[in-house]
């Protein structure tokens, strides 16, 4: 929701960045402010996923131009893991199976990193249990999740319920939902969305990373943000994403070209 | 055939051999002297010998090994750490030599229903029929020099006979504790399923001391008819030592047999496991880790052979390499042109934690019918970047997040113990070496 007097969370200015030499983010510039959840749509390619994990610091791209400033810092100056404990969370769009440790585990792991970082008390076994089953409510997860390996052999539905779980635990100024709606079936879907809502205050950010309008269905975005090609096209409310859902992504580019024509 | 001069301290290992006590097992002391023939008949293998190509077992031929010849005087308190709650009942050697005293006894119904846990010396003449029909019959434990140096000195192994459609809940426990510097052991143990029973064993070797020694051990399963034996192996030998092992297995129909063995110790270990899938419809599992570091070495030779139709085998190997310790890794399937329908997978998985740190793995495929699945796979590497980011976008460090994926790497396979509070201790076995902050 857009507030009066919320601050800026995170500032994005002339944002490239390249993979394997091969330029990416062409210049990306977007605000965040508190309470808003914002929708980045685009087509398969468009440099979307790319820009959700830039901002979550993978070393896999280079930073080539621009600036990022989350709440007055320079994002780059931090590791991934300074990015996390600072309150940026990236939900994967293809989380990771890690076989022989048990999601409970994990799950305490990352909580009491964060609660450490916010001078908090760490949670011992018990207590963590409490928390973390109230939690799994939400999300209509069953307790057996706990104990089963993290991710492993997880369906595509539980696999993203498990993310929005660990969101949920983490309490994140930022949340960047990296294609969360793929593979869902439309009770996960709405449960995963569900989930999203509740979490979203006036004190944080919420970016929804998606190829598809479905997810919008349920999760009413304040902006809508198209991309195309490493760079953000156009900008709009939320009608924005059903306009795109009416007529398909090229709809943007040809009023695009046209604009510039005229 | 000559005898190699490099097999002298292994026929130096026959010393003693002939102040056994005769047995009362005709079958006993016609093995033991075939088997001391074949030892002076065979020659210690070299690296010029396929199978032990990678394997160089020249440092052990350097000492002069003696057998045990009685229990050292330990007591409870000395070794009951190794205990494990859920086994109720054990059979304990020290250095190769039954300890009655640490062992306990079968529960009374079960010793009445017909379950014999005990040392083979002490098998009572109704079960003499059994053992001389499943003792040593395996042609792999035969032609191989440490196999039949074990056979020359069978003995007071372990005997475990679980009667047709018995099952023995609680987990048995054979504990091999080394406590000597130079002492030759060599384990045997003897477990028949009859049909329909089932039943888990742990196969556990300890030490007290960071010696050198040789563990030199002999394992048979012969599994009947839809049987159902759990097996777990824990190698934890002294970082000095030798271990070979030889594991035999016969599957008749329907059965299953449902295998971890883990490999922590010894200086140089080598385990052989031998599995023939020799009934329709019977099922073997055989998952393993080697976690070793300085300059162990670790073998692993596996052969899984189907004979008949519809068998289904599957295997995980994983080894996590540290400093410059080498592993090796041999997954030999075989599928008889008889054994249509067969199912089988094989993974090999190996973590390298160092530029020195070495792994050879050859899986071996002979396949001779032609309506089979099998599927086998190696892989060699270090941590994935795309787990350490995962982790480290949840806020954990770098080291954490490479300590833990290690970590996991090994739990992956102690997750697959069937016994508690063993698997806990073991998970911290694992904890602790793949810390490195």
């Amino acid at each position: 929701m857009i507030y009066q007097d919320s601050k800026i969370l995170l500032e994005v200015r002339g944002l490239c960045a390249t993979v394997n030499n091969s330029e990416i983010l062409k210049g990306i510039d977007l605000t965040i402010k508190s309470g808003e959840i914002h929708a980045i749509m685009g087509t398969n390619g468009s440099g979307k996923s790319t820009l959700a994990k830039v901002l979550a610091g993978h070393t896999d791209y280079e930073i080539t131009g621009g600036t990022v400033d989350f709440e007055g810092k320079n994002l780059f100056d931090l590791e991934p893991e300074e990015r996390a404990r600072a309150g940026i969370f990236l939900g994967f769009q293809y989380p990771i199976e890690i076989p022989g440790v048990a999601n409970n585990q994990f799950l305490r792991l990352a909580f009491n990193t964060a609660q450490v970082q916010q001078n908090k008390d760490e949670l011992d076994p018990l207590e963590f249990d409490d928390l973390v089953r109230e939690k799994m409510k939400l999300l209509e997860m069953n307790p057996d999740f706990l104990d089963r390996s993290v991710n492993e052999n997880f369906s595509g539905g539980e696999k993203k319920r498990n993310e929005i779980l660990q969101m949920s635990l983490l309490d994140p100024k930022i949340a960047i939902l990296d294609e969360t709606d793929s593979g869902l079936d439309i009770d996960a879907l709405r449960i995963v969305s569900n989930g999203v809502n509740q979490l979203a205050n006036k004190d944080n950010a919420t970016i929804l990373v998606t190829h598809y309008q479905r997810m919008l269905n349920y999760i009413v975005p304040d902006y809508v943000h198209v991309m195309e090609s490493g760079r953000i096209v156009k900008t709009g409310g939320k009608q924005l994403a059903l306009d795109l859902e009416k007529h398909g992504y090229d709809w943007v580019t040809i009023e695009k070209t046209a604009a510039v024509g005229a | 055939m000559s005898v190699g001069t490099d097999s002298k301290s292994l026929k130096g290992m026959l010393k003693g051999q002939s102040q056994l006590p005769i047995s009362p097992l005709e079958r006993i002391n016609q093995l033991r002297s075939n088997a001391v023939n074949r030892v002076n008949a065979l020659n210690l293998p070299t690296k010029h010998d396929e199978e032990w190509r990678f394997t160089d077992i020249s440092p052990l031929t350097k000492i002069s090994f003696q057998s045990a010849r009685e229990a050292s005087p330990l007591k409870d308190s000395d070794v009951e750490h190794f205990y494990l709650t859920e086994a109720v009942t054990r059979l304990v050697f020290i250095d190769g030599v039954y300890a009655p005293h640490l062992s306990t006894q079968i529960a009374e119904p079960f010793k009445k229903s017909g379950v014999v846990i005990s040392s083979l010396a002490a098998a009572s003449p109704e079960n003499l029929a059994t053992i001389e029909s499943h003792l040593g019959y395996n042609t792999e434990l035969q032609d191989n020099i440490f196999a039949a140096l074990n056979t020359s000195f069978l003995h007071e192994g372990a005997l475990i006979i679980v009667p047709q459609n018995i099952s023995v809940e609680a987990p048995i426990h054979l504990l091999f504790i080394a406590t000597q510097k130079e002492v030759s052991s060599h384990p045997r143990c003897l477990f028949i399923a009859e049909p329909n029973s089932s039943a888990t064993v742990i196969e556990d070797y300890v030490t007290l001391r960071e010696e050198t020694y040789i563990t030199n051990a002999v394992t048979e399963f012969v599994l009947a008819d839809s049987a159902h034996v759990n097996h777990v192996r824990i190698q934890r030998d002294s970082k000095e030592a030798f271990h070979i092992a030889n594991c035999s297995v016969s599957l008749a129909q329907n059965s299953n047999y449902q295998s971890v063995s883990i490999a922590f110790g010894a200086r140089i270990s080598r385990y052989n496991l031998n599995v023939l899938l020799k009934g329709e419809g019977a099922e073997c599992t055989a998952d393993g880790l080697a976690l070793i570091s300085n300059r162990q070495l670790a073998d692993t030779h596996a052969c899984i052979d189907h004979i008949k139709p519809h068998c289904t085998s599957h295997q995980l190997h994983k080894c996590i390499i540290d400093d410059a310790a080498h592993a090796v890794f041999n997954g030999k399937i075989i599928v008889r042109p008889d054994a249509q329908l067969t199912n089988s997978t094989q993974s090999n998985r190996n973590l390298l934690l160092t530029s020195k740190a070495r792994i050879d793995t050859k899986p071996q495929l002979e396949i001779f019918a032609d309506d089979v699945k099998c599927a086998h796979g190696a892989t060699i590497g270090q941590l994935d970047n795309e787990e350490i980011f995962y982790l480290k976008s949840r806020g954990l460090s770098e080291v954490t997040a490479r300590d833990l994926l290690t970590y996991a790497f090994g739990a992956e396979v102690i997750e697959r113990i069937p016994v508690a509070s063993l698997k806990l201790r073991l998970e911290q076995v694992v904890h602790k070496q793949t810390q490195r902050d």
